[in-house]
């Protein structure tokens, strides 16, 4: 017989179940199968009650993070032979709401994201027009803000992170490394609108650097690196406004 | 419950976003709904890797822009589309970077280009190899500046809804609650995408179903040009992985088994060496149009010089020479991607790819404003053929379309729902409880039902795969109409284990999979009856081009039995049909 692979997964229906449970699914086992490919498996041979979010299944739409044997890790990027021949635990992203089965609940994410305003804020009349082309950025401008831009969403970095998990107010790893990526990008004047929202919370002066976040994320963006930058920015701007006021030209 | 809006849109990808913020922009006082079944970051607009072309540079000319798409797409091409399209492509890319798209750049901080397959100039603007990533995300944080734009993100729509002679907007389901509720617009642009999962092996993610193809086919819109399916050249085997052709465009080369740079063989010119400055030689060898390596790859296998492997046979592509340094400049997501699913690093090895299903030149017929022939429908982006790529796309151009015609649909749009009348409310809301009624007869109240979603779809992918597939014949396509057909009568008895309605994900999964035999009944049918070869669609019957009869776009209608074939006229204006070179 070939060789197969147990998977225990989470399993919580609302309307059925007023707890979750796990069940424990034996799947073949495929050296280049990822996690992925046994859930799917799963859904489409052995249960078609099983839920969870997938598409691109090459590591770029970010929908498939889940805790693998308690780690966030994209399903999609998480492959059998790093387990077997031991029993895999699959879980929804810890820290969020569960909807159902595998998929958590990220509204909270998105209306942080939005309030940390990730678009291009220009002063007043200094917008170019089209007709005049591109805004020049030189390839060591763009490198500033580039490993900030390669965030995909995954909500990996919550799941990890020790504040997020203990107040959910905390803006959190991605959205304020998206911050950043507006931030240092030089077409954009926002920063002091940004910086508001990221240095008013209390948030941002528990994360302790531990870096949980930038060990999980799947894109190296490093949002700790983020962290601890707006932490900076706002004990300068902090220094600026209280102690030379008249240095707030810029 | 019904939600009223002036302007639906139907997906939330690049074509979606970029309708949406053109409306915002230019009417703010509109209500605009953006409907997705995924959240929208996570639309397909995502998995683009190679660039998006615009003329830019001094050297490049719209004219050889237009004439590189028109001889790409085999003539097919509505020339007064293209000219349009090509008009307008750098001033939406210049507004990309506006928005603050991180385009890879020239040293004095221009934005810098790449060549592609099939191009005369370098034109593709990149950022990176993750350049629709990149775009999705700016276009979709863009959009949360405008506080006019409501998303209803997981919401599955179903069906589109028709009253009065007009489209009034969809049906949907909410997936968190699964409650079925009218979401109703003056006007509606559906921007679903393709629907590459008809296909075994595609670079197409999952959601990548045809749903709003499918819902404009079943109203009545005809569904053009749907036998040309673009193969990309060089997938990775088992997954359909895209390699981006900018792996090519940097120099990348493709070789059979014998380690032999085949596609000489195949009137695409000759090689130059490797370490040649003129290499890659634009429009030439390894930088020749996907339709035709796709079917190099083809014709090498029927030789036996193909590399056999676990997921079939490959052959090879080799950026050795590139070297580590510009390997992780200018293509890091290739290294990541050949590591993570081939095993193998393209520093050290040539990575093993074979053709895969890209892209679908057809799509919901509409004219150049996007608008469909049912009124209050309009269609932009993979779902809709306007036509700009015609029976063979040119790469790097899909990426440019979704900006052009996003923004252009959503403007005419937005104009057609400033005169509308009325919305017909209540008899939306009792086509909404029709809908919810045919769905719970359907999926939810059948208990005697043996057919499993996973085994008509796995025989829908490989009845399309080995007869509707790179080469077709007239005895393959009637096998294949005759398995859909097949395919939708046990259909009927579908069974869901899954009766509950909260994230019900086996429920869309069946309506996708009905979605995907509707449209690949329209993919074979109009096959079958194009009996010429252009382009991506390559009967082995009838190998030569025929202009005479077939300079024409195909329309496919839906009926009671098998769908009606209709033609129109190719729009030809001032380049008129000739032949393809490549190599020369």
């Amino acid at each position: 017989m070939a060789e197969t692979i147990k998977l225990e997964i989470f399993r919580y229906r609302p309307e059925k179940e007023s707890e979750p449970t796990f069940l424990t699914y034996e799947v073949p086992f495929l050296e280049d199968w990822v996690v992925l490919d046994a859930i799917n498996h799963i859904k489409d041979e052995i249960d078609g009650t099983l839920s969870y979010r997938w598409s691109c299944q090459m590591g770029v739409c970010g929908s498939c993070g889940v805790m693998i044997n308690g780690v966030p890790k994209l399903s999609c990027a998480a492959f059998l032979k790093d387990y077997y021949p031991d029993k895999i635990r699959v879980e929804p992203l810890t820290g969020f709401p569960v909807e159902r089965d595998l998929i958590s609940q990220i509204d909270d994410f998105m209306t942080k994201l939005t309030k940390i305003q990730p678009y291009i804020i220009r002063k007043r009349g200094e917008e170019k027009p089209l007709d005049e082309g591109e805004y020049l950025q030189t390839p060591a401008e763009l490198a500033r803000f580039k490993p900030y831009s390669m965030c995909i969403n995954c909500m990996l970095c919550y799941a990890a992170c020790p504040v997020y998990a203990l107040d959910s107010t905390f803006i959190g790893p991605a959205a304020i490394a998206l911050g950043q990526r507006y931030n240092m990008d030089s077409r954009d004047h926002g920063r002091s609108a940004r910086q508001e929202l990221i240095a008013s919370h209390e948030g941002i002066w528990e994360c302790t650097f531990v870096g949980e976040c930038s060990a999980v994320c799947p894109k190296d963006v490093d949002p700790a690196a983020a962290i601890q930058r707006a932490k900076v920015s706002s004990t300068v701007d902090w220094f600026k406004d209280v102690l030379i006021p008249w240095g707030k030209k810029k | 419950m019904i939600t009223n809006h002036d302007i639906v849109m139907i997906g939330g990808g690049g074509a979606g976003l970029r309708a949406a913020i053109a409306i915002a922009e230019t009417n703010p006082n509109l209500s605009i709904a953006v409907v997705s079944k995924v959240y929208p970051m996570r639309s397909h607009t995502v998995a683009a890797e190679g660039g998006a072309a615009a003329v830019i540079k001094d050297n490049d000319s719209l004219e050889n822009h237009i004439h590189d798409t028109i001889a790409g797409g085999d003539w097919m091409c509505d020339q007064d589309a293209v000219e349009y399209f090509v008009n307008e492509a750098p001033r939406e890319m210049i507004q990309m970077e506006h928005w603050g798209c991180p385009w890879s750049r020239d040293l004095d901080g221009t934005v810098a280009v790449r060549p592609f397959g099939g191009m005369k100039n370098e034109r593709t603007w990149f950022a990176a190899d993750k350049t629709g990533f990149h775009m999705l995300h700016t276009l979709f944080q863009t959009s949360l500046k405008h506080n006019n734009i409501t998303r209803y993100d997981e919401w599955f729509a179903t069906k589109i809804l028709v009253e009065n002679g007009r489209c009034q907007g969809v049906t949907a389901i909410e997936l968190r609650s699964g409650k079925i509720e009218t979401i109703a617009g003056k006007a509606t642009i559906m921007c679903t995408g393709g629907a590459g999962r008809i296909f075994p092996f595609t670079t197409n993610g999952a959601i990548k179903t045809g749903d709003g193809m499918a819902m404009a086919y079943r109203a009545g819109v005809p569904l053009k040009d749907m036998e040309f399916i673009q193969y990309h050249p060089t997938g990775l085997p088992g997954t359909g992985i895209l390699i981006t052709e900018a792996a090519r465009g940097e120099g990348g080369i493709m070789l059979n088994k014998d380690g032999y740079r085949y596609l000489q063989d195949y009137d695409l010119g000759k090689p130059l060496d490797i370490d040649d400055p003129s290499h890659p030689v634009k429009k030439s060898m390894e930088l020749g149009p996907r339709d035709r390596l796709s079917q190099a790859f083809v014709a090498e296998r029927e030789k036996e010089r193909t590399v056999p492997g676990s997921y079939g046979h490959v052959v090879h592509l080799d950026i050795r020479h590139l070297g580590e340094k510009k390997i992780d400049k200018k293509l890091p997501f290739v290294r990541e991607l050949s590591k993570n699913y081939a095993g193998i690093d393209p520093v050290y090895e040539p990575i093993p790819v074979r053709p895969v299903v890209h892209y679908m030149m057809g799509g919901i017929d509409t004219d150049i404003n996007g608008a469909t022939s049912l009124p209050g429908l309009y269609a932009a982006g993979e779902c809709a053929c306007v036509s700009i790529n015609g029976a063979n796309r040119l790469g790097s151009n899909s990426l440019t379309e979704l900006l052009v015609f996003g923004g252009r649909a959503g403007k005419a749009a937005a104009r057609f729902a400033l005169d509308a009348p009325q919305l017909d409310k209540d008899s939306l809301e009792l086509q909404t409880a029709d809908e919810q009624n045919r769905i719970i007869r359907n999926f939810f109240r059948r208990e005697r039902g043996t057919e499993r979603i996973f085994s008509l779809r796995k025989e829908m992918n490989e009845t399309m795969e080995t007869s509707a597939g790179i080469y077709r014949s007239e005895k393959s396509l009637k096998e294949t109409c005759d398995k859909i057909k097949e395919l939708k009568d046990r259909f009927v008895n579908i069974v869901l284990e899954d009766k509950s309605l909260n994230f019900n994900t086996e429920l869309t999964s069946a309506l996708e999979l009905e979605f995907m035999l509707d449209v690949a009944e329209a993919i074979a049918y109009s096959a079958l009856e194009r009996t010429e070869s252009r382009g991506s669609h390559q009967r082995s019957d009838f190998p030569e081009r025929d202009d005479k009869n077939f300079l024409k776009h195909s329309m496919a209608y839906q009926t009671n039995t098998k769908p009606r074939i209709d033609y129109k006229d190719v729009v030809i204006t001032k380049w008129p049909p000739g032949e393809r070179v490549y190599g020369k």
